[in-house]
């Protein structure tokens, strides 16, 4: 918490070109042309050659890739969910896993009500799993999940009423630091156990699954899955933007002052909770949204999404891609699960003492993460060439 | 005449006695004994014995008091229990002989096979050959015979515990005969908790009795018993039958057997009070075990330790490798287990303070994520290097077992050493960081490092001893567990997230908080779980906590002073 102030100085005087220039400085930044450039080019080339060539032809990518480069974008969405607290507010959450499992969840129970009778008891109303449970109506909450707007309401409403409620308790009590990062994983603890119960009514230990179709699509369709990658793609390229906005604005701009010195920005009078418990409400939306458009492409959400280990590679990959860097958490994002995807299926063994290498590795070594890295050498490079023109001979 | 009646009365017992008295001493092994024989006391049994293959049933009969009789006369445990095993498997129909050597032998079947023994010594005869043997026939007059004899056998045991269990035995099945038999033992029976079983066991026979009254007597004697039988009697007196009626005709009664049983559940609710209490204060003392090597690296030394579950799963391995490694000795392994884990889990600590953490100083979100990268390598290895799958560790004899304080209230005996086991851990830590110079220096150093580092502290070493001790007592903790739960790799990660919580309930930095928060959780947990089931109550404990840092985010007892942020 104690990064000096000078740092990063708040340029208060040129806040007000800043804010006349905010919109157009958001797409004018460079790493953000960049950025939705290569998303654009790999997502639609992608989509177009799955769907255009054969699947004989060189230039094909199977469905199956493409399925798991959409997985790889709702984590990249997630981590960006992260770095937006983490690396811009210095709120280390390790409970963010929660956000992105209750998102699921609705996403969930919406695909879950759409099988309709086609389940193997064939219950018209009830999902199989509360036949077996010989439970007699549908609960409560259930109700209303069988309309897409709602559910997809639900999957931002949840994640970002219990992180209101969660953090403005924290916030206000001004717990900070570390013991918010443990609080923040106890919760997710919490929910965890919960959710394994089979009178939770979520299907306990095996989660929802067996899902047909989205919006009366059927979910295994080729166009469906591509329809599906790229809505996440175009989703997070919004998410992206809409960070970026809402980080070089005022709003932004105070948040990263009570990062580096909360004390001060509260004297300077700002009140300094409530722009924390936005921001974690922000975060947290996010992250549901992730999650519900994780579970139609994975096919599969249970409770094990909860567990505290989940939510701590998430901040792996903000921590290896390059935290306070949008680009370099969605860069993380990818970088690891495309790892863990590879090292998986060759070694499994292998893949924890990787990741765990990765932590110790990232943090003594690589502070700033891979983009940090190229950044630093970049930054060196343009330093000695500077000095080198800079001297006289 | 009337008055010369008792007179008479009394010689004819005489006369009976004395008759009995000869008949006895005729048959007595005192009198053989006499006789010459000098072989030990078994094969003078087993002598006595020999002729039963050849017996008919009323000769065996003869033969069965006569051998009991020999055995209460040589009064020596060792001799009870031959008999009364033999007599067992001549009741069950399992004694045979041998048709040509007329030997006895047990037929006993393990996994399939039928097996021999010496009825004697114990000794295995090998696989049973059919037709070299034939069944001692037994009827039910012999039976009944064989019954009342083993009851006297163990009845009249030398051995307390033996007579308990016996009086026990009876109790399931109160008939007339068993019911005389514990008459005639209460009336010789001189130890106190045997005559007060057996009095509950008459009570409990009366209790069928058809006079209202001494039904009514037996209830009233019966109120407060704890033995679960008699609750069980009592509930099916008050109970009604199909046509609607007590079970138990008299009003009277059944008012006294309302009264009683209310004294028995009272008293049985204050034991069960005792029972979570106890079960509470065990899982406490586990989560003050796992906590106070945390609240010295996290409380004292403020570094977030994320492995620290992880220490503790690899005391959890040290005993299991030191049992793997002196098999013939468990009881000796576990507690050289103790020093060893200390060794094993302080030496890694001390590694991973010098290799990572001293790094990281001054950054604790960092220091959190690489101790989490090394909990996810330690888990790793352990998996490569054992098995992925649980361990079996094996609790000594003398840790196994209950102390059975009634028969509602029982300890075990494991969770009574954990108990033990975390006070005298608590107190030597407390000890070390009160009066020794190490704790001074630690204390120095968490409180003004600068400063203590100007005093002359060799600051790097302390941080390093002080890390090695909170690990070592780690894995202090894995020797307890691996007494109480299965050891896993996952072990350690099962308690990271609850002694986290204790040392911040308890307050950071404060050996005393991390006691009363572990042991409070520990009972507030065990009261919680019967009314909501285990996992809500570990729900609601955790959000609980959630709230309650949040309402005093220094825990409990909040450190106070200069050294305080």
């Amino acid at each position: 918490m104690s990064m000096s102030p000078s740092n990063e100085p708040l340029q208060f005087q040129h806040f007000k070109q800043r804010r006349q220039s905010l919109l157009s400085s958001t797409f004018n930044s460079r790493s953000t042309q960049l950025f939705l450039l290569v998303l654009f080019v790999v997502t639609v080339g992608c989509s177009l050659s799955n769907l255009l060539f054969s699947p004989d032809h060189f230039l094909y990518v199977d469905t199956y890739t493409i399925t798991l480069m959409g997985k790889y974008l709702s984590y990249a969405l997630l981590a960006l969910s992260i770095d937006v607290i983490w690396g811009y507010c210095g709120i280390l959450s390790l409970g963010h896993g929660a956000f992105f499992a209750l998102g699921g969840y609705a996403m969930g129970m919406y695909l879950m009500r759409q099988i309709g009778d086609r389940g193997v008891y064939g219950d018209p109303l009830l999902p199989d799993f509360m036949v077996f449970l010989d439970w007699k109506e549908l609960p409560w909450f259930w109700q209303g999940f069988d309309f897409f707007p709602f559910a997809i309401l639900m999957a931002m409403v949840v994640p970002g009423l219990l992180a209101y409620v969660f953090s403005t308790l924290a916030f206000r009590s001004r717990v900070t630091g570390v013991y918010l990062s443990i609080m923040t994983q106890a919760l997710t603890y919490a929910l965890l156990l919960a959710f394994f119960r089979n009178e939770m009514g979520f299907g306990g230990n095996n989660g929802l699954t067996d899902f047909k179709e989205i919006i009366g699509f059927d979910l295994q369709s080729d166009a469906v899955r591509v329809s599906l990658f790229l809505i996440t793609a175009l989703v997070l390229a919004l998410a992206y933007l809409l960070s970026h906005f809402i980080l070089e604005s005022k709003f932004g701009r105070v948040i990263v002052a009570l990062r580096d010195a909360e004390g001060r920005a509260r004297f300077v009078g700002y009140k300094t909770e409530s722009y924390k418990v936005w921001l974690f409400v922000y975060s947290a939306v996010l992250a549901g949204i992730a999650g519900a458009l994780y579970v139609p492409q994975v096919g599969i959400i249970n409770p094990g999404e909860f567990s505290p280990l989940n939510s701590i590679e998430i901040v792996v990959w903000v921590a290896v891609g390059g935290r306070g860097l949008l680009y370099g958490a969605v860069l993380g994002a990818i970088i690891v699960s495309y790892a863990k995807t590879r090292f998986t299926a060759l070694m499994p063994e292998a893949w924890l003492f990787m990741l765990g290498a990765l932590f110790v590795g990232v943090t003594i070594f690589l502070p700033k993460g891979v983009t940090g890295l190229f950044e630093g050498l970049f930054k060196a490079k343009k330093l000695s060439k500077d000095t080198t023109e800079g001297e006289p001979s | 005449m009337l008055l010369k009646t008792p007179p008479r009365n009394v010689g004819l017992h005489s006369v009976f006695a004395l008759v009995g008295m000869l008949l006895f001493s005729a048959i007595s092994p005192s009198a053989l004994a006499e006789n010459g024989y000098k072989d030990s006391d078994v094969d003078q049994l087993a002598k006595l014995l020999s002729d039963l293959p050849s017996a008919n049933f009323k000769n065996a009969a003869i033969l069965i008091n006569k051998s009991e009789g020999f055995v209460k006369e040589a009064a020596k445990p060792e001799l009870d229990e031959v008999l009364s095993g033999l007599f067992d498997a001549y009741l069950e129909g399992k004694l045979y002989f041998n048709k040509s050597t007329k030997q006895l032998l047990i037929l006993e079947e393990t996994d399939g096979k039928l097996s021999l023994k010496d009825p004697f010594n114990s000794a295995l005869l090998g696989e049973a050959n059919k037709k070299e043997i034939k069944k001692i026939r037994v009827n039910n007059r012999l039976r009944k015979t064989l019954r009342k004899s083993i009851a006297r056998l163990t009845l009249f045991h030398p051995d307390q515990e033996v007579r308990l269990s016996a009086v026990d035995q009876l109790m399931q099945k109160l008939s007339d005969e068993n019911v005389s038999l514990l008459k005639e033992a209460q009336e010789s029976e001189k130890s106190r908790p045997v005559r007060e079983k057996i009095d509950i066991a008459l009570a409990l026979f009366a209790l069928s009795h058809t006079e209202a009254a001494v039904r009514k007597q037996a209830v009233t004697a019966l109120a407060g018993n704890m033995e679960p039988a008699v609750k069980a009697k009592l509930d099916a007196m008050l109970s009604v039958n199909e046509q609607g009626e007590y079970l138990e005709p008299s009003k009277a009664v059944r008012t006294a057997a309302q009264s009683s049983l209310s004294r028995i559940d009272s008293k049985r609710s204050i034991y069960g009070f005792f029972e979570t209490v106890f079960f509470g204060l065990s899982l406490g003392s586990v989560l003050l075990l796992v906590a106070i090597g945390l609240s010295i690296t996290f409380g004292v030394m403020g570094v977030i330790n994320m492995a620290h579950g992880e220490l503790i799963m690899l005391g959890a391995y040290t005993t299991y490798v030191l049992q793997s490694l002196m098999p013939n000795h468990i009881g000796l392994a576990v507690l050289l287990s103790i020093p060893a884990a200390f060794v094993v889990s302080g030496l890694v600590g001390v590694a991973i303070e010098r290799g990572v953490i001293q790094f990281l100083k001054g950054r604790p979100l960092e220091t959190l994520l690489a101790t989490f990268g090394i909990s996810l390598i330690l888990q790793q290895a352990v998996r490569t290097i054992f098995s992925p799958l649980n361990r079996q560790v094996i609790t000594p004899d003398w840790m196994s077992g209950a102390l059975q304080i009634n028969p509602v209230l029982s300890l075990t005996y494991n969770r009574l050493y954990v108990i033990l086991f975390s006070l005298i851990v608590f107190t030597l830590l407390l000890l070390i960081m009160k009066r020794t110079v190490l704790g001074l220096y630690v204390r120095a150093v968490s409180q003004n490092r600068d400063m203590a580092k100007a005093m002359g502290i060799r600051s790097e070493w302390v941080d390093a001893m002080t890390f090695g001790l909170g690990s070592g007592v780690a894995g202090l903790a894995g020797v307890a567990l691996s007494q109480l739960t299965n050891v896993g790799p996952n072990l350690g990660q099962a308690y990271i997230i609850d002694s986290f919580m204790v040392v911040v309930f308890g307050g950071v930095g404060n050996l005393w908080g991390t006691l009363v928060g572990g042991l409070s959780l520990g009972v507030a947990n065990k009261f919680l779980e019967p009314a909501m089931g285990a996992v809500l109550a570990k729900i609601i404990v955790l959000v609980a906590l959630i709230l309650f840092i949040q309402k005093r985010p220094s825990g409990l007892f909040p450190q106070k002073g200069r050294s305080v942020e």
